[in-house]
């Protein structure tokens, strides 16, 4: 495989509106790989495997799934405890409950408590519960915290701001094969009379990773 | 690669952009249509070594991956790709150009 | 856990293999990834989810020996502890 082709794929160009930087995109010369891309593409269509209606009706349903997808099902989880049993023994199908097309993923949720607090990761690639939170940030695909997770999870957390109690238990899940997983965060203290809605605004994508806990309220 | 040595874990995140989204797509569409299982995906990232991860980002490493396993399957041969991606490079030399949008 | 490291693929990781584990969950049977990675149809074996104390894990380089480590580890990759003839 061609190694040695001269483009840099790694430029961070510019700032988006959410914040992060872009990558080379459009109006960029052209890569080796976005080639590929391009040629793959057109063969797949040529050869009636797909159309270029289905794959933007694919590209659409994934920018359509992100952590707010998530954090209405943490919500109702802590308003609604015969929920929050289901969601504990089958998130796939709690999931679907709450009208989420999570398809054949196979959902474990764990549920941080005083004593255990979870955490996420996936050594051997990257599996995330995309189907419920959307792509994964490009942290949890890195080398660095796939390597260091599992073996110094509580240097790795205070990387991310997250202190734990000595004697509160970290549980790393490292996502093998065919199960995904979700941390079910503790409810924040002083959110008593807080709506669902308000209480998914506090559920940040990295408390259901296990990096970051969930908001305070305001 | 769990419980390698490695320093801290990097704070930059992007916005993927519609090359990076379509190879996810890709790669979406051909296993849910059994092209490929995603063991088959993971199977052929670790074959391209740790060069790989070094050097390439992460849909450069997929959508190589994707291509290994539709030529496996037979969905297309390496010659269809390699005249594919001369006539795509001529097209012009933007990304937008080549892929006509 | 076994301690073999044949080349393939395989969904076991390396650190991980040879260590002392319970059983957390049964998940069921599901094709075998290290057949489907290579096109071929995947026979069905049975995935536990397993788990490991930090200390059984690193050893004296544990960062907090009772801190937790769960993974999913298919049959044929475990053995069981009470079984004198196991090395």
């Amino acid at each position: 495989m061609p190694h040695d082709h001269p483009d840099d794929p790694f430029h961070h160009e510019g700032i988006s509106p959410s914040g992060h930087p872009y990558r080379k995109d459009d109006d960029t010369p052209l890569s080796y790989w976005q080639c590929m891309e391009i040629a793959v593409r057109e063969l797949l269509i040529e050869k009636g495997v797909t159309t270029p209606a289905e794959v933007a009706a694919q590209i659409e349903a994934m920018d359509a799934r992100s952590p707010a997808n998530g954090a209405a099902v943490v919500a109702r989880a802590w308003v609604d405890p015969a929920f929050k049993a289901r969601l504990l023994a089958d998130a796939s199908a709690a999931s679907r409950e709450m009208g989420f097309d999570i398809g054949t993923l196979r959902l474990i949720a764990v549920e941080n408590t005083p004593q255990v607090h979870n955490v996420i990761v996936c050594t051997l690639c990257s599996c995330y519960p995309r189907n419920l939170l959307g792509l994964p940030p490009d942290w949890y695909k890195s080398r660095a915290y796939r390597s260091r997770v599992v073996k110094e999870p509580r240097k790795v957390l205070a990387e991310f701001g997250v202190t734990l109690p000595e004697d509160t238990t970290i549980r790393v899940h490292d996502s093998t094969s065919e199960m995904r997983y979700i941390v079910l965060p503790m409810r924040p203290p002083g959110t008593e009379g807080m709506s669902e809605a308000e209480l998914a605004a506090l559920v940040t994508r990295d408390s259901m990773i296990g990096t970051g806990l969930p908001r305070r309220p305001a | 690669m769990g419980g390698l040595d490695a320093g801290p874990v990097p704070d930059d995140e992007h916005d993927y952009s519609l090359w990076e989204k379509r190879v996810d797509a890709l790669m979406v569409l051909c296993s849910s249509k059994g092209h490929f299982t995603v063991d088959g995906l993971r199977r052929a990232l670790e074959d391209m070594g740790e060069d790989a991860f070094e050097k390439l980002s992460y849909y450069e490493r997929w959508i190589e991956a994707v291509n290994r396993n539709l030529i496996e399957a037979g969905v297309y041969t390496t010659a269809e790709l390699g005249e594919k991606m001369e006539q795509v490079k001529a097209r012009g030399g933007t990304y937008g150009e080549a892929a006509r949008g | 856990m076994r301690t073999m490291a044949p080349p393939g693929h395989v969904r076991t990781p390396f650190y991980l293999r040879g260590k002392h584990g319970v059983i957390e969950r049964a998940l069921g049977p599901f094709p075998n990834p290290e057949q489907t990675a290579y096109g071929l149809p995947g026979e069905a074996r049975d995935l536990y989810r397993v788990r490991f104390t930090m200390a059984e894990v690193w050893g004296e380089a544990a960062e907090n020996p009772d801190d937790l480590l769960e993974a999913e580890i298919f049959a044929h990759w475990l053995e069981p502890l009470d079984d004198s003839h196991a090395p």
